[in-house]
């Protein structure tokens, strides 16, 4: 069986279920991010196999390098307030950290 | 079976592995060392999608980024001496139940689906195109993405530097 488009698809989509499950389960922020990271690595294997084998030509490419960037902001500033919220809170259990202020 | 099939099983296997033990470990550092083998695996299914620019920038900006700030966080913020579960889930039956069912109705979906084939796939170097495309058609995205990342800079900086207390 010749490794075809369905393949990485299918591919991005364990990927992605991964990552949600991740995100729905775990209380560790920074687990969290791993896993709206996982899930942003999923959606990225679609963009790049839709754009060898359905489009053929490169902005699908174009759009995986901004997911790409914006995954390196968000997880800057993601991992910033974390260290925040430690140092007020002194754990980082999304359920401890339910107060706005100190 | 052909020898590049075999090689993209096993980094599919690789991939999927890795993203499982991150999802499913019960400590965090097992968890965050594992990132590694994902980003790792999914950089060489960019290569076997002929998307070498691609695959360079998620090694470069992934694995010698995002990765090294994790864990970075993680050891930051743990007492990993005194605690035993460091990464707790909570829910784990129902979000599994959900997160099966969904995944079944996507593969459902992809394989059923007639996707558009193109007329020939193509092995090129990407990098010029990509480069082109970047300061021609997506000129404004591209400057938007710099005021983006200056504003995650400063923010990083504002959000993690100690407040001086008087």
């Amino acid at each position: 069986m010749v490794v075809g488009l369905t393949h990485y698809l299918v591919v991005g989509a364990i990927l992605f279920t991964l990552g949600l499950y991740s995100v729905l389960t775990r209380r560790n922020a920074i687990s969290i991010l791993m896993g709206v990271e996982l899930i942003l690595n999923g959606a990225n294997i679609n963009y790049v196999a839709f754009s060898h084998f359905s489009s053929g030509n490169v902005e699908g490419q174009i759009y995986a390098v901004f997911v790409i960037m914006l995954a390196a902001a968000e997880a800057a500033i993601g991992l910033a307030i974390v260290l925040a919220i430690f140092q007020i809170f002194h754990t980082i259990d999304v359920a401890a950290a339910e107060t706005l202020k100190e | 079976m052909e020898f590049a099939t075999v090689i993209f099983y096993l980094i599919a296997a690789v991939t999927i592995g890795s993203a499982a033990m991150v999802a499913f470990s019960r400590n965090i550092i097992y968890s965050a060392f594992s990132l590694l083998g994902t980003f790792a695996g999914v950089a060489a299914i960019y290569v076997f999608l002929g998307a070498d620019f691609v695959a360079a920038v998620q090694v470069l900006i992934y694995v010698g980024g995002i990765l090294v700030l994790i864990l970075f966080a993680v050891m930051l913020t743990h007492r990993i001496a005194d605690v035993q579960i460091t990464n707790r889930a909570v829910g784990r039956i129902p979000a599994l139940v959900v997160v099966g069912v969904f995944l079944s109705l996507l593969v459902q979906i992809i394989r059923e689906t007639p996707w558009q084939k193109a007329k020939e796939i193509v092995y090129a170097p990407t990098t010029s195109r990509i480069g082109d495309l970047f300061l021609e058609n997506y000129l404004l995205p591209f400057e938007l993405a710099s005021l983006v990342l200056l504003a995650a800079l400063i923010g990083a900086a504002v959000l993690s530097r100690k407040e001086l207390k008087e």
